[in-house]
C-alpha cells in the first residue's frame, strides 16, 4: 500500500504544512484557497481522463459552499468537520441525482448540459432575496472540535485543515486511479463500445465518476466558503466552472499531483498579475495558458512525470 | 538528440517563466514613513468597469495627483494626507469573492497599505468587511449601495462616506409625489439581482408610506445585462401607470431608453431613473423630456455649485474630456473623507503621522465638506455617511444640443435616510418615522 508515490506525496504535504509557519499570512490564505480549489480540479481530472469536460462543476462547488453557509447561519453549526462532511454529502447527492441524466451524454452535449444544470442553481439563488440575491452573505469563522482560533491562528488552522483534507483525497483518488473502475477511464475515452463488450456498464461507471467528482467539488466549495467567509451566487456561474476547466488544462490529467501543482501555479500567477498588471491580468493568464498548451501539451503535471521517467534511463537496465 | 535538447530548453523556459512569476509575487515592500500608502480597488475590467470602475479610478487619479501637489481648493489645500504624499496601489475588483478577498489580504499584509479605498459591488463590500475587521485595516467603501454592511454588525475599521442606496429610492418617491400629486398607479422595471430588487423594494415601501392609495401595476425584473426589452416595453405600453421606476444603469439603461424612445413609452408615463445622470450625456434627446433623473446623491449636474465642485469638474473635464459622473464623486469624496479624518487625527498629535486606530477614532461621526454637499457620518454607529440628495427633471436643450436638469429639489440628509441605529428596511416599513424634511 505504501508505494513510493504515496510516500513522496505525504512528505510533500507535510512539508507544505511546515513551510506554512514561515510564510506571511497573506500567502497562507492564498495557498489555502489554491488547495481548496485543487480538490475541484482533482474531480475534473477524474472526468477528463474519461474524455468528459464539464462546464458546470460550479454546481457542486456552490452546493457545498451554500450548505456550509446555510448550516452556519440558520442551524448554528460551526464545527469545521461537520460542515465539511455536510458540504461534501449534499454536493454528492446533487451529483448523484443530476448524474442520472448527465451520465448518458458525452462530449459537447455533456459539457452544455452540465453548464445548464449549474446555471439553474445560479438562477434560483439570484431570485432568492432572503439569501441576499447576488450579494450573497457571510459565513462566520468555523471551530475545530471546540478549538476556536482568531486572526492568523485561524488562517493556519484552516490551512492545515485544508491540507489534511487534500492529502486524504489525494490518497483515495490515487488508489481509485489504480483500481479497475479508475483505470477504465482511458478505455472509455478511447472506445466505449469495447468497454461495454467487456461486460461493464459505462453509464454506471461514469455515474460513479460524476458522484466522486461532485463530492470533491462540494468539499472544495465547503472549504472555500470557510476560508473566504462569504458565499455568493457567482460560485455557481459558468465562468467559475470555466475557471476550473482552465486550471485543469494548465495542470493536465496525468496524475493526482497535477491538480495541486496546477491550482497553486494558477493562484500565484493570477495574484502576481493582479499586483503587477492590474489592467492586463486576464491577458497574462491567457499567455500562460497558451505557453502551457504549446510547450507542455499534457499540462504542468507532465513536468513531474517526465522527470520521473527520465531518471531510470540514466542507469543501465538490470537484467537477470 | 537535437529534439531532446529543444525539449529540455522549452520545458526549462516554461519552468523559468513560472518561477519568475512566483518569485515576483513575494517581495514585501518596506513602509516609508514619508508617505501614505493607499490601496485602491475598483473594476478595471468587465461590464462594471465602463460605468463605475474607470470613472472611479479617474476620480481618484486626478484627486490624488492634485492632493500631492497641494492644489486642491481649501480646506483641502494641504499636501497629501497631513503633509505626507499619497502613494497608490491599484487593483482590479473583478473575479470571484475568493479573488477579491485574497487580493484584499495581499494589499494589507503583503503591500502593507495604510488604508484601502474601494469596491463597487455590494457583494464584494460584504465579503471584505469581516476581513477588514479581522486585519484591523482601515477601509473606506466607495460606491457599493447595500445598507447591510453596518446593519448586520457594528464595524470598527470599515467606513462608507457615500450614502447607501435607500436614500436614492426614498428621495425618488418624495420627488415624484411632490411633482405629481395624483399618482394612482405606478410600475417598475429593475434588473433581477440584489441592486434592482433592493431599489424596487425601497421605492415601493416609500411610496406606500407617502401615498398609500397609489398602487403597483407591473413589476418587471428582466435579467441583468439583458439588453433587449421589447417584451417588457409591450407590457408597459398596456399599463395605465403614470410613473415607471427604474434603477437600470449604463448599458441596460441606454438600451432601454433607446428601445422605448422608438415606441413612445415616455409619452405614456414618466420615467424615473435613479442613476440616469451617469448616462445623460450619451443619451441626449433619447431621454423623454419630463423624465425624473437621479445621481445617487448631490453629484454631477445635481451637485451644489461650490468652489470645490467647480474645481473638480474643471480638472476632471480637462483631463478626461468628459464631466465626472457620480462614481467619480463617490471615489473623490471617500478620499477627501479619509483625508479629513487623517488630518483631524494628525492635528491632535501635533502633525505627527497618526496610527490607524487614531484615524479610525477621528473618522467616527465625522462631518466634512464634500464636492456636491456636506457629508455626516451619522448612522451605522458613526461609520455610514448621509448627505443631501437631489432629484430633477430632464429637459433637452435644442440650442445647446445637450440635456439639462431643471426643477431640482434637494432633500436634506435626514429626510431620505433612517435615523441612527434603525435598519433602513424597518424604517421604511415602520412609516419612515423621524424623517426631517423641512
Amino acid at each position: 500500500m505504501l508505494s513510493r508515490a504515496n510516500l513522496i506525496g505525504a512528505v510533500l504535504f507535510l512539508a507544505a504544512g511546515i513551510i506554512g509557519f514561515f510564510l506571511p499570512p497573506w500567502l497562507v490564505s492564498l495557498l489555502t484557497i489554491a488547495f481548496a480549489n485543487a480538490l475541484v480540479v482533482l474531480g475534473l481530472i477524474i472526468l477528463w481522463r474519461a474524455g468528459l469536460v464539464p462546464f458546470g462543476q460550479a454546481l457542486y462547488y456552490c452546493s457545498g459552499a451554500y450548505t456550509v453557509a446555510l448550516l452556519a447561519r440558520w442551524a448554528g453549526v460551526s464545527d469545521a468537520f461537520v460542515l465539511l462532511i455536510a458540504g461534501g454529502l449534499v454536493a454528492g447527492i446533487v451529483a448523484f441525482l443530476t448524474g442520472f441524466l448527465l451520465a448518458r451524454y458525452r462530449e459537447i452535449f455533456f459539457a452544455m448540459l452540465s453548464l445548464a444544470m449549474s446555471m439553474i442553481l445560479y438562477g434560483v439563488l439570484v431570485k432568492t432575496e432572503t439569501l441576499g440575491s447576488t450579494d450573497g452573505f457571510g459565513v462566520d469563522p468555523p471551530h475545530f472540535l471546540g478549538y476556536a482560533p482568531h486572526g492568523d491562528a485561524l488562517g493556519f488552522a484552516l490551512y492545515w485543515f485544508v491540507l489534511v483534507v487534500c492529502a486524504i483525497s489525494a490518497l483515495v483518488i490515487g488508489v481509485y486511479f489504480k483500481s479497475v473502475a479508475g483505470a477504465l477511464a482511458v478505455p472509455i475515452r478511447d472506445n466505449e463500445i469495447r468497454v461495454e463488450f467487456l461486460g461493464i456498464s459505462v453509464t454506471r461507471l461514469i455515474h460513479m465518476k460524476l458522484v466522486i467528482a461532485g463530492t470533491l467539488a462540494g468539499v472544495g466549495g465547503a472549504l472555500a466558503a470557510m476560508t473566504i467567509g462569504h458565499v455568493d451566487p457567482n460560485m455557481s456561474y459558468w465562468t467559475t466552472s470555466g475557471g476550473f476547466v482552465f486550471v485543469t488544462i494548465l495542470a493536465g490529467a496525468g496524475s493526482v499531483a497535477a491538480a495541486f501543482v496546477g491550482s497553486l501555479v494558477f493562484e500565484i500567477v493570477r495574484s502576481f498579475a493582479f499586483a503587477v498588471l492590474p489592467g492586463f491580468w486576464q491577458m497574462t493568464l491567457g499567455i500562460v495558458l497558451l505557453l502551457t498548451i504549446l510547450f507542455l501539451p499534457e499540462g504542468l503535471g507532465s513536468l513531474a512525470t517526465r522527470f520521473r521517467r527520465r531518471k531510470p534511463d540514466t542507469k543501465p537496465v538490470a537484467t537477470s | 538528440m537535437k529534439n531532446y535538447a529543444i525539449r529540455m530548453l522549452r520545458s526549462g523556459a516554461a519552468a523559468l517563466a513560472i518561477a519568475a512569476f512566483a518569485g515576483g509575487a513575494a517581495p514585501v515592500q518596506a513602509q516609508d514613513a514619508g508617505s501614505v500608502k493607499l490601496g485602491l480597488v475598483t473594476f478595471l475590467s468587465g461590464p462594471a468597469a465602463g460605468p463605475f470602475g474607470v470613472p472611479g479610478r479617474n476620480g481618484a487619479e486626478i484627486l490624488i495627483e492634485a492632493l500631492n501637489a497641494g492644489k486642491v481648493p481649501a480646506p483641502y489645500n494641504t499636501v497629501g494626507l497631513g503633509g505626507l504624499k499619497i502613494e497608490t496601489k491599484i487593483i482590479d475588483e473583478s473575479g470571484s469573492a475568493a479573488n477579491v478577498v485574497s487580493e484584499y489580504r495581499n494589499l494589507v499584509q503583503r503591500d502593507q497599505v495604510d488604508a484601502i479605498v474601494g469596491y463597487v459591488s455590494s457583494g464584494n463590500c460584504l465579503a471584505v468587511t469581516p476581513v477588514a475587521e479581522e486585519l484591523k485595516a482601515l477601509t473606506v467603501l466607495f460606491d457599493c449601495g447595500t445598507p447591510r454592511i453596518f446593519e448586520e454588525k457594528p464595524r470598527k475599521y470599515v467606513f462608507r462616506v457615500t450614502p447607501h442606496a435607500t436614500q436614492d429610492n426614498v428621495a425618488a418617491a418624495r420627488y415624484v409625489l411632490a411633482k405629481k400629486k395624483n399618482v394612482t398607479l405606478y410600475s417598475g422595471i429593475n434588473q433581477n439581482y440584489a441592486w434592482g430588487q433592493d431599489s424596487w423594494r425601497d421605492f415601493v415601501g416609500a411610496m406606500s408610506v407617502l401615498a398609500p392609495k397609489a398602487k403597483v401595476d407591473k413589476e418587471l425584473f428582466p435579467k441583468l445585462f439583458a439588453g433587449e426589452y421589447g417584451a417588457e416595453i409591450s407590457t408597459l405600453l398596456t399599463s395605465k401607470s403614470q410613473v415607471l421606476h427604474t434603477s437600470f444603469y449604463d448599458g441596460d439603461l441606454e438600451s432601454f431608453i433607446y428601445q422605448q424612445a422608438a415606441r413612445g413609452l415616455g409619452k405614456r408615463m414618466t420615467i424615473l431613473a435613479t442613476t440616469a445622470e451617469s448616462s445623460m450625456k450619451r443619451l441626449g434627446n433619447k431621454i423623454p423630456d419630463g423624465s425624473i433623473i437621479g445621481a445617487r446623491g448631490s453629484n454631477g449636474p445635481l451637485a451644489r455649485d461650490t468652489e470645490l465642485n467647480k474645481w473638480f469638474v474643471k480638472v476632471y473635464t480637462d483631463r478626461y474630456g468628459t464631466a465626472p459622473t457620480y462614481p467619480s464623486y463617490h471615489m473623490a469624496q471617500s478620499i477627501i473623507g479619509l483625508k479629513a479624518a487623517w488630518e483631524k487625527a494628525a492635528k491632535a498629535k501635533n502633525d505627527a503621522k497618526p496610527t490607524i486606530d487614531e484615524v479610525v477614532a477621528a473618522f467616527e461621526n465625522l462631518q466634512f465638506e464634500a464636492f456636491g454637499s456636506t457629508i455626516k457620518l451619522a448612522i451605522g454607529h458613526g461609520h455610514q455617511g448621509i448627505a443631501e440628495i437631489a432629484y430633477g427633471t430632464y429637459k433637452f436643450n435644442k440650442q445647446k444640443n445637450e440635456g439639462e436638469i431643471v426643477d431640482v429639489v434637494r432633500f436634506p440628509a435626514e429626510c431620505a435616510n433612517p435615523p441612527a441605529d434603525v435598519n433602513a428596511e424597518d424604517w421604511i416599513k415602520g412609516g419612515m418615522k423621524g424623517a426631517k424634511c423641512d
